[in-house]
């Protein structure tokens, strides 16, 4: 029986950077998907940096900047007594930059497919803006929140790079199933290596077919 | 139903289209916002509704001040009392037909008034409706439930951006008399957009043309459409006239409609859904109505009015010419050859005979008067 302490951790990571990328994530879609601010185009290609970025550049970034020599960094050690830098709270810190493409192109593509007419319509029958975005917006752009949280969390489980540099190897702290993965192969324990990937394999071809037949049902929304 | 006062003067650019309006109106029962495609009408409605901002605008509905650039003013849309029915309708396809109107329902609700759940469904014949969903609609539904949606929020001022215009003609015939009646019922003020006059004539009472992006005139639709000066914009679609007559008659025998107005009688293909008493309006085509000097003897034709030319303008360079005639107070217009007015000597003051042929009626060119 293989250790599963890796498995937990990776979804719990997976999971706290989900849900944390959609409350940040949702917000900034939709002043993307609306605005007409001159800064759109810089905002957009900050976040999609984490795309075409090596993990290691990103993940070296993020060490110095979590480190407890920077002041982000001492400032978490002030305020919880420990580092953010080779701890689980640091690895969820990095996810969230990493992953928030992931987030908030799905979601930008849905609110921007939405137009405002319907927001327009529920502004005429009295709806805030806010209300409108609640009971118009989110329900139209259910499809999008679906595949941008599945992309996320899926995306989160595989990363590997990031993870090492500002996370290292720490069982039941830091050591996700990517990381074990080397780990095993590193020690040559190839059955157990291939146990994993298969699994990071399977996992992840199952959730590419859900998002592309998600995506293949064309009308607006899930019912 | 009280009569409400709407100022509004703005001036908005949109990319190459510069609007220009200044308004001063007294609305009661339906006006129509009436022009060519792209004169500004659509654009004008976002304004009322604080859709669209301009950046010069002042807009005051009885007492309330909605948007007065000046003083940075612009109350938004949502607290706006306006309601306004879309063009495309701009149901919510993630609700049934249902959770549409409950949406504004619920919203409104506290406002109270004469409007309420079971009276729109009741007007609008949406009872049958309620538990479809809002894709398998038809166009005529759509736009059915759309006013229904608009009416449960209990607005103080009702827009109806051109919400036939996606509608094909058996369609429009179907709904036309919802638009006209729900306002009236309910006691909503309302502005209605449209670029067809049959349309205009069946529902409204008085009219606005803008073209240009400037108002050109305001007034009822009878003096509107009679005016010659606006038959650049009106008269793209056929001149005629506008009569107030009162059914006086269904012959059921000869299948035909007895029309009473000053005292005169006009006879039309039976319209079933008319009822003896009733009040109607009546669009004669100008080009239908022909001229005699003495009452003509032996003819086919059952409509011959009597009354005296009021004015003839001759269209130069053309072979036409129409005639204004004074029937005791309404006006009809006759649409004739010059050589006719010459040969028969027309002249102002003179008594005439005008002559319609009872065919040349449909039912589009009768409404109820409400």
């Amino acid at each position: 029986m293989p250790d599963l302490a890796p498995l937990w951790l990776t979804l719990h990571l997976a999971l706290v950077t989900t849900l944390l990328l959609l409350v940040a994530g949702t917000p900034l879609a939709w002043w993307l998907a609306h605005t007409r601010s001159r800064i759109k185009p810089l905002i957009e290609a900050v976040t999609a940096l984490p795309l075409v970025l090596p993990p290691t550049v990103m993940g070296f970034y993020l060490l110095v900047l979590l480190s407890p020599n920077s002041w982000v960094g001492s400032f978490w050690v002030t305020v919880t007594g420990e580092t953010l830098t080779f701890s689980f709270s640091g690895l969820v810190v990095a996810s969230f930059f990493y992953s928030l493409p992931f987030m908030v192109q799905p979601l930008q593509g849905a609110f921007q497919a939405i137009g405002s007419r319907p927001l327009e319509a529920a502004a005429s029958l009295r709806a805030s803006p806010l209300d409108a975005f609640l009971t118009v917006a989110v329900p139209l752009a259910g499809r999008g929140f679906l595949v941008a949280s599945v992309l996320t969390f899926a995306h989160t489980i595989g990363e590997f790079g990031v993870v090492l540099m500002v996370g290292g190897n720490i069982p039941g702290e830091t050591r996700v199933i990517a990381i074990d993965i080397y780990e095993k192969v590193e020690t040559l324990q190839y059955g157990e290596a291939h146990l994993l990937s298969a699994g990071l394999l399977i996992f992840s071809f199952a959730v590419l077919v859900l998002v592309y037949a998600v995506n293949r049902r064309g009308a607006g929304h899930v019912r | 139903m009280s009569a409400r006062r709407l100022d509004l003067e703005a001036s908005l650019s949109l990319e190459a289209f510069q609007l220009e309006a200044n308004l001063k109106l007294t609305l009661e029962g339906v006006t129509a916002l009436f022009g060519p495609n792209g004169s500004g009408k659509s654009t004008l409605l976002r304004l009322i509704a604080g859709l669209e901002k301009a950046k010069r605008a002042s807009i005051r509905y009885d007492e309330a001040l909605w948007a007065d650039s000046a003083r940075g003013i612009h109350l938004p849309t949502h607290r706006r009392p306006v309601g306004l029915v879309f063009q495309d309708a701009r149901l919510f396809e993630h609700l049934d037909v249902a959770g549409n109107l409950r949406y504004a329902d619920r919203r409104s609700r506290k406002n109270g008034g004469a409007i309420t759940w079971d009276g729109v469904i009741q007007a609008l014949d949406l009872g049958q409706l309620l538990n479809r969903r809002v894709t398998g609609l038809s166009g005529g539904e759509r736009q059915r439930v759309a006013l229904g949606r608009t009416i449960l929020t209990r607005p103080k001022l009702l827009l109806l951006d051109e919400p036939l215009s996606a509608l094909d003609i058996s369609r429009k015939a179907d709904i036309l008399p919802y638009l006209g009646s729900a306002p009236r019922q309910f006691g909503i003020p309302t502005i209605f957009v449209s670029h067809a006059v049959d349309e205009v004539v069946q529902i409204a009472d008085r009219m606005i043309v803008l073209a240009e992006g400037r108002v050109q005139a305001v007034g009822s639709v009878a003096e509107v459409l009679e005016r010659s000066d606006l038959q650049g914009f009106t008269g793209r679609f056929e001149a005629g006239s506008l009569l107030e007559a009162v059914v006086t008659r269904q012959d059921e025998e000869f299948r035909l409609t007895e029309l009473s107005f000053a005292g005169q009688t006009i006879t039309m293909p039976m319209v079933s859904f008319l009822s003896v008493g009733e009040a109607v309006r009546l669009r004669i085509r100008a080009r239908d109505v022909a001229l005699a000097k003495g009452r003509p003897q032996g003819l086919s034709i059952r409509n011959i009015l009597e009354g005296e030319i009021a004015e003839i303008s001759v269209e130069a360079g053309t072979a036409f010419a129409e005639v204004l005639i004074d029937l005791g107070g309404s006006r009809l217009r006759a649409r004739i050859t010059r050589a006719s007015v010459a040969d028969l000597d027309l002249k102002v003051g003179e008594q005439v005979f005008a002559l319609v042929k009872s065919t040349t009626f449909d039912r589009r060119a009768i409404s109820r008067r409400q």
